[in-house]
């Protein structure tokens, strides 16, 4: 079943058009990434999708219902969290705060004490340090820290914008067998990345982005094979 | 998410026997005018700093024009007490509906801004609510107006208290956690659906109203109200006192509001050298502590330390 369509946006930033009429789809349970350079349009696609901005053209359909331009918070209601890109963990309050605020438009009590307890299980090391404040932990527990903030809102689609920035080589891999758990139990998610090797490697789809218009789409397989990514992101010859 | 400080009744006890005790010195004439008028002046600078420090120290709004709320709630009361014969209480609570009425005028559109825009912005505001009321002869433009005094220890200190209590219960509700989330990281805070638009605009209403019943209360012990007490240098004078005493720290905005007002009262001694030494007390505390009297701590975390024994955690319970 088709989670997200995405069909011909176009999204400015005052006069400078960041996206041309861009189209992705995402299926229910998929992992699908989204590769290029600096400056792409790879986290404005997101930033549209969460509501931080409007497109100008085109249409957003999240399970059925159109959200283009939609508030943030309407978004984030209908089952869409977005992990920004630099984590943005909210520094002077403690982990554990910074995981409330996650789920800050839940009601249930009971199920927002269980996905918490599910973070920590996920994430030992925020357990440890749920007192701390978040802006004392390392660069890889922020993006825990970001990640589980986000997974407290119980979305059904989770955007990821580079968890791998900054990030050491072993902690990287660490986040992403996190990001093929969350979407073993049932989450879908669309991933941003300049890593295309790591990202290529979890998804099951990609598509490559170059100065805002979506220039190859495939399978992770087919991406990973093509020559123009592997020169172009992967680094291969 | 809301916490508790176990801080909080004995604390709230210590208030009232402080209370108790300075009115019994007030009747028993033990206490001066003199020693009472700076009582009611440490108050009311507590109640401007306290509402001050919710819009810049909790939800991170840099607002530098406090002193126009104050002018709206000054003026105002003034009208109900002496235009309309009604009692005091009224006209403070008249005082602080207009003014949070004005900051959601002002609120709504200027909140958009961030940083220094929103800065000139509220300025630029506070400046045309004092020009209004220069202007208008009804309450007698420059010249002023005359107001009976009826601010005593009992008023200015419960609403002092009413303040407070407000504040601290507002920072750790759910709203008060979200407000301070659009201090860390507004887009952050965005991203979670968080309506940092609505949350941004309440604190400033809040805030608005505190500063109209300080506004109140300040007209109200003098004889006279006039344009010219609500400049931009008394925003600025409410804006030092959050900042001395430490961005987001509530406990920091009191402490600074009783050193400052003891100081600028005995410096009134001094008029030669008074802002000289004013200002190098707040030069001499900014070198030594520029992140503020308390930082972004609160004085029951102290507390905390030495109740909770061996029971060492970095990170804060508490917002107060």
């Amino acid at each position: 079943m088709t989670m997200l369509a995405v069909k011909d946006i176009d999204v400015y930033y005052g006069n400078i058009q960041a996206l041309k009429g861009v189209t992705v789809t995402v299926e229910e349970g998929e992992i699908v990434t989204l590769i290029g350079a600096n400056g792409a349009g790879k986290s404005t696609l997101l930033k549209t999708l969460s509501g931080l901005l409007k497109p100008k053209s085109g249409s957003i359909e999240f399970l059925g219902n159109s959200i283009a331009g939609k508030p943030a918070q309407g978004i984030v209601k209908s089952g869409i969290s977005h992990v920004p890109e630099g984590r943005r963990v909210f520094a002077n309050l403690t982990v554990e705060e910074n995981l409330e605020l996650g789920a800050f438009l839940r009601k249930d009590k009971k199920g927002i004490e269980a996905d918490m307890k599910k973070v920590y299980d996920t994430f030992p090391r925020l357990l440890e340090r749920r007192k701390q404040m978040s802006g004392t932990l390392s660069g890889g527990e922020q993006q825990m820290l970001a990640m589980g903030r986000a997974i407290m809102a119980k979305p059904k689609l989770l955007l990821l914008d580079e968890p791998s920035m900054g990030l050491a080589p072993l902690m990287v891999k660490t986040i992403f067998e996190v990001v093929k758990d969350i979407n073993e139990q049932g989450t879908t998610i669309l991933l941003v990345e300049q890593n295309a090797n790591m990202a290529l490697s979890v998804a099951s789809r990609g598509y490559v982005i170059e100065t805002g218009k979506v220039v190859l789409s495939g399978s992770a397989d087919e991406l990973q094979s093509s020559e123009e990514v592997r020169k172009a992101y992967l680094g291969g010859h | 998410m809301k916490r508790h400080s176990k801080a909080f009744w004995p604390l709230l006890i210590a208030a009232l026997v402080f209370y108790a005790i300075v009115q019994g010195l007030i009747m028993t004439d033990m206490l001066g005018a003199y020693h009472t008028n700076t009582l009611i002046f440490i108050a009311i600078n507590i109640i401007l700093a306290v509402s001050l420090h919710l819009v810049i120290g909790i939800t991170g709004q840099f607002s530098i024009g406090h002193a126009g709320f104050m002018a709206v709630g000054a003026y105002l009361s003034a009208i109900v007490t002496m235009k309309f014969d009604l009692p005091f209480v009224v006209a403070i609570i008249v005082g602080g509906l207009v003014a949070a009425l004005a900051g959601l005028i002002v609120g709504i559109p200027s909140l958009r801004l961030r940083g220094d825009y929103l800065a000139i912005a509220t300025l630029g505001f506070a400046e045309i609510i004092r020009i209004i009321f220069l202007n208008i002869d009804y309450v007698g433009g420059a010249a002023g107006m005359q107001v009976s005094k009826m601010t005593d220890w009992t008023y200015t200190f419960f609403f002092m208290l009413i303040t407070i209590l407000v504040i601290v219960n507002f920072t750790r509700s759910r709203h008060g956690i979200a407000a301070l989330s659009i201090r860390e990281d507004e887009i952050a805070s965005d991203a979670m659906g968080i309506n940092t638009t609505y949350y941004k605009v309440v604190a400033f209403v809040i805030g608005a109203f505190f500063a109209g019943v300080a506004g109140a209360l300040f007209s109200h012990n003098f004889y006279i109200v006039l344009p010219s007490q609500f400049g931009f240098l008394k925003s600025v004078d409410i804006l030092i006192l959050v900042v001395l005493g430490g961005l987001g720290s509530l406990s920091g905005a009191i402490i600074s509001a009783i050193f400052l007002t003891l100081v600028s009262t005995f410096l009134q001694d001094y008029p030669e050298t008074r802002m000289i030494i004013y200002s190098l007390v707040l030069i001499i505390v900014m070198l030594y502590r520029p992140q503020g009297l308390m930082g972004t701590k609160e004085i029951t975390d102290y507390f905390r330390g030495w109740t909770s024994k061996g029971g060492k955690d970095n990170g804060k319970d508490t917002i107060t």
